[in-house]
């Protein structure tokens, strides 16, 4: 035994140092993602008997309105969230100065990241609220009728996606604001005597030494815009008759909600969010290893 | 997803009130969502009756965020079960007792004589020939209206829809909302959808849809919603962007002439200053005249979880919560009626009013819609409702979308 250990050392050492965290994303992580879709393949109310009903709760799923409602906002979610990507740049470039007080405006502009997805989504419920909100009040007064900009399915997503793009800037900008601390300054000299400013300083000596904090901010913009369950839950319960719903609220809707006792349904969507998912994550993963094999 | 549900019903957990227990005391835990500060005060009363009458126990009253118990009850009656604790009858109970989650206490209806005093509500408590809870309170839903609105433009009290119609060009043309609602939680708006299906077609034909035996595309359910589209330009436009509790004000501050509303209403009215001679009550308006009345009204209940550890004082808590006596003071202190026979109505004119109008009632009683239907169909339902009020011409595609649920729902 010993002597296997004394031979074996440096191979076996790492596997024992990851084995607690191996273990940790094998039960919470791996694990779930195959109950899940094994769960998919059921009709189960999660309190009785589970029945096997093979693929029928996806031949439901591609004929359910409400389905493609989830899907069509999730894409709108996608794109509209990338807003968060040029915003955080502009912000980062402005506030990266050096006027006194910096820092506390810096803060003030990182302040909606601090604050609970919760809170920033009644903040803004109040805001476009009818007849009090502040908004609503600005529309009333510029266009003489008011719109509830929640209960309205034409505006609704647009409505809670302001919202999470406000602390999502937020985000982006910090993370561009530590990019920018480690621009070359001899790169920008060098660029400054050969003529460069303005747009084509940013572009071709500015941004590209940016790429390190682009990917990430692309990277979390993405995982925040198809995670975004928080706020339509806050902001509208999925309504007005589910027209905000996002995949994510779908499967919640269906699996654990009030009114939902539909598990296979909801593991089912489960399932359809994490393939799409799946396209960008090893998206991710395949550049992130490109770039380091290329080193 | 399942971590997510679980962390919040750790902090509801966290955040729960419970009275101290006394070491030789049995414990009898009770969970409940009955958190609203009126219910919440007569149950601490009823509460307490029961340890004056039963020293030797301690209940432990756990009291719940009313909206988040909704979907809570799956957990912990699968996870931690209490010794009793508080639900819907019917549909709603439906899917608990096919898993095996709610005890059997028909032994608790022999033992009291409950099959007669509860005789009643026997049928929505009772599924494959066993009793499974035991009903404390019901309340009458219908419309309550400001009386010094109607003054205001001088409008009559309506008892047709004739009328009712007529009093709404009144208020349209006074600045005031004829009806309003607030359907964010959707819930609100299932009860005009079953007044005006029951006014227009009748109880035995809500029965028949709710339980899933007639098409939504049939042409009775198209005239309900031809009925519903009448109000639809007197009613309160945002609607769908605020709760029950925020059109409220509309009705106390006069903005707004009626409210279709459980009775459960009448203390946020008063709370916002209208007083017994500012408010006012009245059956839904008859529709159709050859369909005798019908009304709504749903029950609420208490019950023993499978799991619960001290089953023998949780039958006794079931046996004292069904006695007369205690329903008598239990309802006066909530402002609803009691379920036992032998108890008594409380003298507020609401409640008269109402057990008057529930007494009389030819028809026959709906709990609610969503009740009375599958919880799948009435989450699909009434959103449905939600959107014919916003989107009236959209009428076709939502009774297609509920008919197809129907036709998966009903298997």
């Amino acid at each position: 035994m010993s002597a296997y250990w004394k031979t074996n050392q440096r191979r076996l050492a790492p596997w024992l140092f990851l084995a607690p965290g191996l273990f940790m994303f094998m039960l919470y992580v791996i694990i779930p993602i195959f109950q899940s879709v094994f769960v998919s393949f059921q009709d189960w109310d999660g309190l009785g008997e589970a029945r096997w009903i093979g693929v029928d709760n996806y031949v439901e799923l591609m004929d359910d309105d409400a389905f493609y409602t989830s899907l069509k906002n999730n894409v709108i979610w996608l794109a509209l969230y990338m807003l968060a990507v040029p915003a955080g740049l502009l912000i980062a470039i402005f506030l990266n100065q050096t006027i006194a007080g910096m820092r506390l405006y810096k803060s003030l502009f990182f302040f909606p990241f601090v604050i609970s997805q919760v809170v920033v989504g009644l903040m803004f419920s109040w805001f476009y609220a009818p007849n009090f909100g502040l908004f609503y009040n600005l529309l009333e007064w510029l266009t003489g009728t008011g719109t509830a900009v929640l209960a309205d399915d034409r505006f609704v997503t647009y409505g809670i996606i302001v919202a999470g793009l406000w602390p999502q800037i937020a985000y982006v900008m910090i993370l561009y604001l530590t990019g920018l601390n480690n621009v070359a300054p001899d790169q920008v000299e060098a660029a400054r005597l050969d003529g460069a400013k303005g747009w084509r300083m940013l572009w071709y000596v500015i941004l590209p030494q940016l790429r390190p904090a682009t990917f990430i901010a692309v990277v979390v913009t993405v995982i925040g815009a198809l995670r975004s369950f928080d706020l339509v839950s806050i902001m509208t319960n999925g309504g007005p008759y589910g027209t905000s719903r996002v995949l994510s609220f779908y499967m919640y809707e269906q699996a654990l909600s009030e009114y939902g006792y539909r598990m296979g349904y909801g593991a089912a969507i489960a399932v359809v969010l994490f393939a799409i998912m799946m396209i960008f994550i090893s998206g991710f993963i395949w550049k992130m290893w490109r770039d380091e094999t290329e080193r | 997803m399942v971590h997510l549900a679980r962390g919040a019903l750790a902090l509801t957990a966290a955040l729960l009130l419970s009275t101290a227990a006394s070491a030789q005391q049995r414990v009898l835990t009770f969970t409940t969502d009955n958190n609203d500060p009126a219910p919440k005060a007569a149950w601490e009363q009823l509460v307490a009756d029961f340890e004056a009458e039963n020293p030797d126990v301690d209940v432990q009253m756990n009291i719940m965020d009313r909206e988040a118990y909704k979907t809570a009850i799956r957990n912990f009656l699968t996870s931690d079960p209490p010794d009793v604790a508080n639900w819907y009858p019917a549909n709603r109970m439906q899917p608990f007792v096919d898993a095996g989650l709610f005890l059997d206490i028909s032994d608790v209806y022999a033992d009291n004589d409950l099959n007669t005093q509860l005789a009643s509500t026997l049928p929505i408590v009772t599924q494959d020939d066993k009793q499974w809870m035991v009903p404390y309170t019901y309340y009458q839903w219908g419309m309550y209206f400001n009386r010094t609105a109607y003054e205001q433009v001088d409008a009559a009290v309506p008892a047709t829809w004739e009328e009712f119609l007529a009093n709404c060009e009144k208020f349209k043309a006074a600045g005031i909302d004829c009806l309003t609602t607030g359907s964010s939680q959707l819930w609100p708006i299932a009860g005009i959808f079953d007044y005006l299906n029951l006014r227009t077609n009748g109880y035995e034909f809500h029965k028949a849809l709710t339980n899933g035996e007639v098409p939504w595309t049939d042409d009775r359910v198209r005239a309900t919603f031809a009925e519903w589209a009448k109000v639809l330009p007197y009613t309160t436009a945002n609607h769908a962007a605020i709760d029950w509790q925020d059109a409220v004000p509309l009705i106390v501050q006069g903005k707004a002439a009626n409210y279709v509303m459980g009775n459960f209403a009448v203390a946020a009215f008063k709370e916002g200053g209208m007083t017994d001679e500012t408010l006012g009550f009245l059956p839904f308006p008859t529709i159709n005249p050859d369909v005798p009345r019908a009304e709504e009204a749903p029950t609420d209940a208490v019950f023993i979880p499978a799991g619960a550890k001290n089953v023998d004082d949780a039958k006794k808590f079931m046996a004292f919560v069904a006695r007369a006596d205690v329903q008598t003071k239990l309802n006066t202190a909530l402002g609803q009626l009691p379920v036992n026979a032998g108890a008594t109505v409380g003298d507020d004119p609401f409640l008269q009013a109402g057990f008057e109008m529930l007494s009389t009632t030819p028809g026959g009683i709906a709990q609610f819609f969503d009740r009375d239907a599958p919880a799948e169909m009435a989450k699909v339902g009434m959103e449905g409702f939600q959107e014919f009020m916003v989107r009236p011409e959209n009428l076709d595609a939502i009774l297609d979308r509920l008919e197809k649920a129907r036709a998966r729902i009903y298997k």
